[in-house]
């Protein structure tokens, strides 16, 4: 029988967690100390931050550690921001059961970060998480005690991340897929993807006129000979979308005509996307401000043969209209392009390809009714631009698929949601 | 760092795409040394230099092109009373070199541009990029998330409608340039060391309905779709205003391209920009053009063309009227400018008649 870890033991783990919120270290006694620096260490979160912590207790004890590991602080790039950990939620939705290989190659990068995990209601199997992590679960009987069955919104597939949104309390959400992993740059290292999207998230957008040189505020980057002056300040940047390097986000026939072909292609770049431009904004691996756009990225359009795979999928195209009609109309920004991640080859095209014409045909309808679409001078909240968007959803396009109609609903059931849950806090249940 | 690539390097194309259907258009007033670096690019193409400053001085071009070299005797004898919208003093005068071209495309380029090197080292052709760009539908439509979709390796992304897919043509091919960025003064001033040493593998359509600044430092265009709107503007002798040229026609080449439907292409090809020119001297040039861009972007932003002007033609004369009544306020250069962009577009159709024939011009 294995001997249960000690009291002492648990706590210094825990500490280990939560290094994140812990700011002195002085009052710990010394061998205490020294356990906590070793498991710091071996959990791989020795940051500079925490270096920092570590070296200002004084201790010799730690000191001649760090000098006997040869530990130094290495002058990493400065961040136009300070990223304060306890600003960001990791949501992730679980739609394959087994994320040992993802959790353990996300490792390195998530282990800062508070996570939620959001396991889709329609997943039988239970969820392997591997340990180390600070995280909450989700599970179906969380989902129904909390919204309860009534609402039309299910988080069922891929849309159980929406939940995530939901629950969270965090300023800033990075999001990506379960089939994602790192990916590595043109020079071979692993690309930090939370920190680059934080980074698009903190510094501003430029909307309002196209710079040559794409994002003036990158390191090595301005804004060039022409962009005028006082749009230079730029707009707050809402929602940041990356790029998948390997498995491209294609449409079915797209991947099916082209079966092996992979996205090799790395471009160093982050572009503010135009205003009243829209895009396929991809779910893939995105993040957003919570507190100013959270209610527009809404679980609304969902395809009457959805499946477990994006090719089956619409809902993250029509929320990521929505919130770029949003930003436009309340003047904030929308950026694409770094970071990448690593997506890994899943599902048969072809296979999907019979359920994906429904979403091809139903993009059709879709792009010209956001391009055409104009939200009133009175919407002046992220809530506010979701409800006349679902208005305007419900009259233009409601008669010309079921479909639309039940997203209008959605969305407006979304907004309710955000209003009654998502202003009270509640833990998952056991 | 960013190194331009040695003309050793070059490699030439087995087979120079659109040859006799494309003029390089190069302003000068020093020399045409750069052509040497180039020379495995441009060798096959017919040039047309356009000297700037002083007539009487000779500029060698290097031996085994073929040209034909305009300076201001030239533009004055060839335009007569229109010469007087061409500017003296500037680079803006290569806009002569598009017009008085009887090819389909045009490559126009600095001669302070060299070949640059990719990330693997291999020289540039830049050229050859930008014929890639022309020939190749744009996107202008629906932002592609995977930038042109029509690259190699590349394609739309899922959520992309498929009506939109086919494109529309490509007017302009605005290339970029590594080492020397294209900063205007003030910035110049506080960053004089920083180089542009990112190379951003992307070729991408800049969306309908929005600006951006052009650069004619490495820049291609279809001329017959988009020729008569890149007049260069008044700049240079006589001006209150320079370097704001290739910005003037960007802005009026953008709002007609949205208007017609054409399609304008930003990113590669990169070139090796080596010459940092003095930021005090541009801060004298472009010191009202600072101020005055505030006014001239919203009045591009909000022009609207009539849905008579079906012609590259018929929209910049409506947009020249719109200059008059709109810009003028701002300062009596407007007036003048509105007065040369027609007298250009009138110099423009004398010399391109409708349904002349292509080939080479010379200068007689």
């Amino acid at each position: 029988m294995r001997t249960p870890p000690s009291l002492l033991s648990l706590t210094i783990d825990s500490a280990v967690i939560n290094l994140s919120n812990i700011t002195d270290l002085s009052p710990l006694p010394d061998h205490i100390l020294i356990d906590l620096f070793l498991r710091t260490l071996r959990a791989g979160k020795l940051t500079e931050r925490v270096l920092k912590l570590f070296i200002a207790t004084g201790k010799d004890e730690v000191h001649s550690l760090i000098q006997a590991l040869n530990i130094q602080v290495i002058v990493t790039p400065v961040l136009p921001t300070k990223i304060k950990d306890d600003e960001i939620d990791i949501v992730i939705g679980a739609v394959s059961s087994d994320m040992t290989a993802f959790m353990n190659e996300w490792r390195p990068i998530f282990s800062r970060f508070h996570l939620i995990i959001v396991k889709d209601p329609d997943l039988k199997e239970e969820l392997k998480i591997p340990e180390g992590f600070n995280l909450d679960v989700y599970k179906k009987s969380d989902i129904d005690r909390m919204v309860g069955s009534s609402t039309s919104i299910l988080f069922s597939g891929y849309s159980c991340r929406y939940f995530g949104y939901l629950v969270s309390r965090k300023k800033y959400i990075v999001s990506v897929d379960d089939d994602c992993l790192p990916a590595r740059d043109n020079k071979g290292f692993l690309v930090d993807a939370v920190a680059q999207h934080i980074t698009n998230l903190r510094t501003p957008a430029t909307p309002f006129f196209f710079n040559t040189l794409y994002d003036p505020f990158s390191e090595g980057a301005d804004f060039v000979r022409g962009y005028p002056f006082s749009l230079r300040s730029g707009v707050k940047c809402a929602l940041s979308c990356g790029l998948w390097l390997n498995l491209a986000d294609h449409d079915a026939p797209t991947q099916a005509l082209k079966t092996r072909q992979r996205n090799s292609r790395y471009v160093d770049a982050v572009i503010t996307v135009p205003a009243r431009a829209l895009a396929p904004i991809s779910g893939i691996n995105i993040a957003f401000d919570r507190e100013v756009v959270g209610p527009a990225l809404v679980p609304a359009l969902r395809l009457a043969g959805e499946g477990k795979f994006r090719w089956e999928t619409m809902e993250d195209i029509w929320s990521g209209m929505c919130v770029k009609v949003v930003c436009d109309h309340l003047g904030l920004g929308v950026k694409s392009g770094l970071p990448y991640v690593w997506r890994t080859d899943r599902g048969d095209a072809i296979a999907s390809l019979k359920k994906e014409w429904e979403g091809v045909k139903l993009m059709e309808e879709v792009v010209p009714f956001f391009q055409s679409v104009r939200l009133p001078r009175t919407a002046t909240t992220a809530e506010d631009c979701v409800i006349e968007v679902a208005k305007a959803v419900k009259e233009q396009l409601g008669s010309t698929d079921p479909v639309f109609a039940r997203a209008a609903g959605a969305m407006l059931d979304w907004v309710k949601l955000w209003k009654s849950v998502g202003s009270s806090s509640s833990p998952p249940g056991v | 760092m960013a190194e331009p690539a040695t003309a050793t390097q070059a490699a030439a194309p087995a087979v120079p795409l659109l040859k006799d259907e494309l003029d390089i258009v190069i302003p000068t007033i020093r020399n045409l040394d750069f052509l040497e670096m180039w020379r495995p690019f441009f060798e096959p193409y017919h040039l047309i230099i356009v000297q700037d400053g002083d007539p009487s001085k000779t500029i060698k071009v290097p031996d085994g092109f073929d040209y034909e070299l305009y300076n201001r005797n030239d533009i004055n004898r060839i335009l007569g009373p229109k010469a007087s919208c061409i500017s003296f003093k500037d680079s803006a005068c290569r806009c002569f070199g598009y017009m008085v071209s009887k090819k389909k495309y045009i490559y126009t380029i600095d001669d302070d541009c060299f070949v640059a090197k990719d990330p693997s080292g291999k020289a540039i052709n830049a050229l050859e990029q930008h014929i890639k760009n022309l020939l190749s539908p744009s996107t202008p439509f629906f932002f592609n998330t995977l930038y042109d979709p029509f690259r190699e390796g590349a394609d739309f992304v899922r959520g992309y409608p498929f009506s939109l897919r086919e494109g529309v043509p490509t007017a302009v091919s605005h290339g970029l340039w590594l080492n020397i960025p294209d900063y205007d003064a003030p910035t110049q001033l506080v960053k004089p060391l920083e180089r542009n040493t990112r190379y951003v593998d992307a070729v991408l359509t800049i969306p309908k309905g929005t600006l951006f600044p052009m650069c004619g430092m490495n820049l291609g265009f279809d001329r017959e779709l988009i020729g008569p709107a890149m007049y260069f503007g008044l700049m240079g002798d006589g001006q209150p205003i320079g370097r704001y040229d290739d910005m003037w026609a960007g802005w009026c080449v953008k709002v007609i391209c949205d208007h017609l439907g054409l399609g304008v292409k930003t990113g590669l090809p990169y070139i090796y920009h080596s010459k940092a020119s003095n930021p005090f001297v541009n801060l004298r040039k472009e010191y009202k053009g600072i101020f005055w861009q505030e006014e001239i972007i919203p009045f591009f932003q909000q022009s609207v063309l009539p849905k008579d002007c079906t012609t590259v033609q018929k929209c910049y004369i409506e947009l020249a009227k719109q200059v008059k009544e709109k810009l003028s306020k701002v300062d009596p250069y407007f007036d003048k400018l509105a007065d040369a962009m027609v007298t250009w577009i009138e110099a423009w159709d004398e010399l391109n008649p409708a349904g002349a024939s292509l080939g080479n011009g010379k200068a007689a």
